[in-house]
C-alpha cells in the first residue's frame, strides 16, 4: 500500500473521530477545539488532492480566522460574561429519524455516483491559474462574494454598535 | 525540489524523515543560545554584566538552566482541563516548527521548495493561536484567559500588515516560492528586495517605498511574536505572565522554546523576502562568498542579526498600551502599507 493511502485513511479517521467529537461533545468550548483537527485533517485531505491552494486556504481562513473567532466567541460567553450555554439533547427521535434518512440518501448517492478519477494531475502553478480565471472567467461571481462579504461586515458592525438615543 | 539531501539518499521516506534532522537541532540550540544572547545583551544594555558564573562567559548558563526545568516537578493545578493544558504548549511550538519548513537555509537546502512557501508560512504559523488560546482556557485562571484573548486580539489584527507589506515583495518578483524570491536577488546589496530588487535604473522610485515596507514587516512579526514592545499579552506588571502563569518545569520550556524559535523564523522570512536570502551581500564579485556553504552562514547571519535587533528593541522600548497597539495597526500601519501596495502595482504597469 503506498504511504498516501495510509496518509488518507488516518486524515479520514482523525476527521470522523474529531468531527463526532464537535457534535456529541457537552462542553462548547471542547466542541469548537475538536473542530480544529477536523479543519485541519480536511486541509490535509486537499493536500493529497494535489490542492495545495486550496489546502493552504482552508487553514488561512477557517482555522486561522473563522474558527479562532469561533472559540473566541464561545469563551467570551461561558468564562467573562458568565452565561450558561445550555447543552442538551432535544427532539430526540425526530432528529435521529431525519439524519439517518439523510445518511441513507448520502451513502445511496456515493455508491450509485460513476466517479470519474483522474490521475496525474498537474500540481504546478495552482495559484497562477486560480489567479487568472479569478479575474477574467470568474470575476464578477468573485466580485459579488465580496460585495456580500462586506454587506454582512457593516451590518454586524451596525448591530453590534448601540445606538445612542 | 532543490534540496541536497534528495541527491545524497535518494527520493524515498528515509530522506524525507532525514531532512528536517538539521533544521531541528539548530533551533535548539539557536533558542539554547539565543537565551543567553538575550541576557547578555539586555546585561550590556542595562549596563550590567550578566550571567558569568557557569563559565567564564556564562556559555553553559542556558544548558544548566535546561536541566533544571527538567528535573523541575510538571505542577498540573486542580481545575485545569488536563486535556488541552498538556496539548497546549506542543500546539505552539509545532506551528513554529512547521514554519521552518519553507524558509531557505542555502540554495542545496530547504525543507520543501513549495510553490506557495510565503503564503504556507503565513498559514501554518497562524495555527499557534490556537495552542495559545488553549493554553489561557484551559489553565482556568484569569490572567491566563486574558493573557490568551489579547495574544489572539494582537496576532489576528497585525496578520494584515504581514501580508500586505509582504504581498508588495511578491508583486514585483511574481513568486510566492521562498526559493524563488531568494534566488532573484542575486548579484549584491542592491539587487536585495529592500532596494527595490533587481531591476534598471527606473528602480530609484521604488527605494522609499520597499524600505518602509521592510520596517513595517519588520515591526509587524514582532508584533506576531509577542515581544516587547508588544508583550502585552505576557505583560508581568499585569497579566502575571499571561498564558504562561500555570505552565511549570518543561511545559514552560516548550513555550519559550516556541517563542525564541519564531523570532528566528520571523526574521527568516523578512531576510529572504527583503533582505536577499541567502545571497551574498557582494554578488559575484568573490565567487567564493556564494557557495552552498557561505549561503547557509550569509542566512544565519542576517537572521541573527535580525534575531538581535528585536533584542536590543525588547530592552530599549518600553511596552505600548492596548489601545496604542491597535491603533497604530489599525490607523498606521495598514493605510501606509495599502498606499505601498498601490504604489508599487503603479510602478509596475509603468515600467
Amino acid at each position: 500500500m503506498p504511504y498516501t493511502t495510509i496518509l488518507f485513511y488516518v486524515l479520514a479517521l482523525i476527521i470522523v473521530v474529531s468531527a463526532a467529537m464537535v457534535v456529541f461533545n457537552k462542553n462548547v468550548v471542547h466542541s469548537a477545539f475538536s473542530l480544529f483537527f477536523t479543519l485541519f485533517a480536511i486541509s490535509g485531505i486537499y493536500v493529497l488532492l494535489k490542492a495545495d491552494f486550496i489546502a493552504l486556504t482552508q487553514i488561512m481562513v477557517y482555522v486561522g480566522g473563522i474558527l479562532i473567532l469561533l472559540i473566541f466567541g464561545v469563551m467570551m460567553t461561558t468564562k467573562v460574561t458568565n452565561v450558561e450555554l445550555k447543552t442538551k439533547n432535544l427532539n430526540t427521535i425526530p432528529s435521529l429519524v431525519f439524519s439517518i434518512g439523510i445518511v441513507t440518501i448520502l451513502i445511496f448517492v456515493i455508491f450509485s455516483t460513476k466517479w470519474n478519477i483522474r490521475l496525474g494531475l498537474d500540481s504546478e502553478e495552482t495559484v497562477t491559474q486560480i489567479g487568472i480565471m479569478l479575474l477574467s472567467k470568474y470575476l464578477l461571481p468573485f466580485e459579488i462574494a465580496s460585495i456580500v462579504l462586506l454587506v454582512a461586515l457593516i451590518g454586524s458592525a451596525m448591530f453590534a454598535r448601540r445606538i445612542k438615543d | 525540489m532543490g534540496n541536497i539531501f534528495t541527491q545524497w539518499f535518494g527520493d524515498n521516506l528515509l530522506t524525507y524523515i532525514l531532512i528536517p534532522v538539521p533544521i531541528l537541532i539548530y533551533v535548539l540550540v539557536f533558542a539554547l543560545y539565543a537565551v543567553l544572547g538575550e541576557r547578555k545583551v539586555s546585561a550590556w544594555i542595562q549596563n550590567r554584566i550578566g550571567p558569568n558564573r557557569t563559565d567564564r562567559f556564562g556559555l553553559l548558563q542556558t544548558i544548566l538552566d535546561t536541566l533544571k526545568l527538567i528535573q523541575k516537578e510538571i505542577i498540573i493545578p486542580n481545575r485545569t482541563d488536563k486535556l488541552f493544558f498538556r496539548m497546549a504548549p506542543y500546539i505552539v511550538f509545532t506551528s513554529v516548527f512547521l514554519g521552518y519548513a519553507v524558509l531557505p537555509f542555502s540554495s542545496v537546502y530547504i525543507g520543501v521548495d513549495m510553490n506557495l512557501g510565503l503564503f504556507y508560512f503565513f498559514a501554518i504559523t497562524s495555527l499557534g493561536v490556537i495552542g495559545v488560546l488553549m493554553a489561557g482556557w484551559s489553565s482556568n485562571n484569569k490572567y491566563s484567559l486574558f493573557g490568551g484573548m489579547r495574544t489572539v486580539a494582537q496576532i489576528v489584527s497585525y496578520e494584515i500588515p504581514t501580508a500586505l507589506s509582504a504581498i508588495v515583495v511578491v508583486m514585483l518578483a511574481g513568486t510566492l516560492s521562498m526559493q524563488k524570491l531568494a534566488v532573484l536577488q542575486a548579484g549584491g546589496v542592491f539587487n536585495w528586495f529592500i532596494f527595490g530588487g533587481p531591476g534598471s535604473a527606473v528602480k530609484i522610485f521604488l527605494i522609499p517605498i520597499m524600505v518602509v515596507s521592510t520596517v513595517i514587516l519588520f515591526m509587524s512579526t514582532l508584533a506576531e511574536t509577542n515581544r516587547t514592545p508588544f508583550d502585552l499579552t505576557e505583560a508581568d506588571s499585569e497579566l502575571v505572565a499571561g498564558v504562561h502563569v500555570d505552565y511549570s518545569g518543561m511545559m514552560f520550556a516548550m513555550f519559550f522554546l516556541a517563542e525564541y524559535a519564531q523570532m528566528f523564523a520571523v526574521s527568516g522570512v523578512v531576510t529572504t523576502l527583503f533582505l536577499g536570502g541567502w545571497q551574498s551581500p557582494f554578488g559575484n564579485l568573490i565567487p567564493f562568498l556564494n557557495t552552498p556553504v557561505f549561503q547557509v552562514f550569509w542566512f544565519l547571519a542576517k537572521g541573527l542579526f535580525l534575531v538581535f535587533v528585536q533584542m536590543w528593541l525588547r530592552w530599549t522600548l518600553p511596552r505600548v498600551r492596548i489601545d496604542q497597539l491597535m491603533t497604530m495597526c489599525w490607523k498606521y500601519l495598514i493605510p501606509i502599507t495599502l498606499v505601498n501596495l498601490f504604489l508599487v502595482g503603479l510602478y509596475i504597469i509603468l515600467t
